[in-house]
């Protein structure tokens, strides 16, 4: 039970999201109106996902160094869920933009850099699966995933110089923050990072532990 | 085996620096006389070049008015893209198990990937320089500034080596790696794709140096980034 205080957290954190989020009171503003709840559904997905894909780094990083099988599997397992929640923000975007810049996807840096980080990370999941022995899948897999993060980076830095952004923050936009000039999205919006960024961590452990059995009851 | 060779040491390299030199010397010259020796695969992807070039006048050629600067510049670039990916492609892959064995007793990973992406950046500049010339040959030549459109091939070239020569390593680990080449590089090499037709851009408008600057530099600067992580990472494949 003192292991699992963070799930119990997790439970919490995302009622009271879902319950604010849907019915809690938001700032009226035109165009926006009520779409502006998507902030915590939407936003807070692409918080997940670079929080995850750079966690992938990291036990990439770890993996070369230490050569720990279990360091890749949370490695591929969080690179999973990034992409998963980058698939998410994708659509919850699209919603979004099509009730408020009329179309779904428009030509923007940061949809367009969202989409080469997945087709790069899918690359790295089409590679895993090129490889028998999982030492060699471990350990060239985890250099992609080296590579691909990097580079990802500098992409995101590049960008932004090449074409405008419509996204709040960029591009001489102003930021979101004066949408919620009265802070009345901002108690709801740090739970809601915490708590979708805590759910994915609880669906990958869930999987690396899934792995770890299957690999147990494959040696028997 | 000098387990120091096997990772990124700096203090090796800089303790061995005349010895890993040398080592990227005599593997440069090696690639070379192996090209030579087998010029099927040079006129292979010369051939390749002009070909698709071929194929794109052909295509255009009977509404040369929708050829634009614009889509002059993209379609140019796209076609060093294909060349770069299937040229670097083989670069890992013609080298025999016991071959690359032989060199794991010979040279440190840092000689073999320096030696590599040098040899790879000659190539395509030798590829790219042959294809410009081909292009404008058959396809009109709406440059501004010549110079600075050279430069940019120059760069991207040598960009499109350095970042391609880590992906064809790692690509050539695995069993079928004509299909997984263009999918691991496609996404890594958008970044430098887009500054460096940015920057052909500015060349085809004859724009100011000074409007070029940025570009250069942000290029320069990913080359460098890619090189750098090429040294720290080989090493890693290079084991296995």
């Amino acid at each position: 039970m003192k292991k699992n205080w963070w799930k119990i957290l997790t439970v919490v954190l995302l009622i009271y999201v879902l319950v604010m989020g849907l019915v809690g009171r938001v700032p009226r503003q035109p165009i926006l109106n009520e779409t502006v709840r998507n902030l915590y559904f939407h936003v807070t997905m692409w918080f997940g996902m670079v929080i995850f894909l750079f966690t992938s780094l990291v036990y990439a990083i770890k993996y070369l160094r230490s050569s720990n099988i279990t360091d890749d599997d949370k490695s591929a397992e969080f690179a999973k869920t990034g992409i998963l929640f980058g698939l998410i923000g994708y659509v919850t975007g699209a919603l979004w933009g099509s009730a408020t810049w009329g179309d779904p996807l428009p030509k923007d840096p940061k949809i367009i850099s969202a989409a080469i980080a997945m087709l790069a990370y899918f690359a790295y999941l089409v590679l895993r699966g090129a490889f028998e022995d999982e030492q060699k899948r471990a350990r060239i897999s985890s250099t992609y995933n080296i590579f691909a993060f990097v580079i990802f980076n500098v992409l995101i830095w590049i960008l932004p110089r090449l074409t405008d952004s419509l996204h709040p923050g960029n591009g001489g936009n102003p930021g979101f923050k004066i949408y919620d000039s009265d802070n009345v999205m901002k108690p709801v919006f740090y739970p809601a990072i915490a708590g979708w960024t805590l759910l994915g961590v609880w669906i990958t452990t869930l999987r690396v532990r899934m792995k770890n059995l299957d690999r147990k009851v494959s040696e028997y | 085996m000098n387990n120091r060779k096997e990772t990124f040491d700096p203090v090796y390299l800089s303790a061995n620096y005349f010895k890993v030199l040398n080592e990227v010397k005599t593997l440069i010259w090696k690639e070379i006389t192996l090209e030579w020796r087998q010029r099927y695969a040079l006129n292979g992807m010369l051939l390749y070049v002009v070909s698709t070039v071929f194929v794109c006048y052909l295509s255009f050629n009977l509404q040369r008015n929708l050829l634009t600067p614009i889509v002059w510049n993209t379609l140019f670039w796209i076609i060093l893209l294909f060349t770069a990916v299937n040229a670097i492609a083989k670069s890992f892959a013609q080298e025999r198990y016991g071959r690359l064995l032989y060199y794991y007793t010979l040279s440190s990973p840092q000689a073999i990937i320096i030696s590599k992406i040098i040899y790879n950046c000659l190539l395509m500049l030798a590829l790219s320089i042959t294809g410009f010339g081909f292009y404008v040959l058959v396809m009109g030549n709406p440059v501004g500034s010549l110079s600075m459109y050279l430069t940019s091939i120059i760069l991207g070239s040598v960009g499109f080596a350095s970042t391609l020569t880590l992906v064809a390593a790692i690509a050539s680990k695995a069993e079928n790696n004509g299909a997984l080449m263009a999918i691991l590089s496609f996404p890594l090499i958008i970044p430098m794709l887009l500054m460096v037709i940015k920057l052909a851009k500015n060349a085809l408008d004859n724009l100011d140096m000074s409007a070029n600057q940025d570009e250069i530099l942000v290029l320069l600067a990913i080359d460098a980034i890619v090189v750098a992580l090429s040294l720290v990472l080989f090493p890693y494949l290079w084991r296995s």
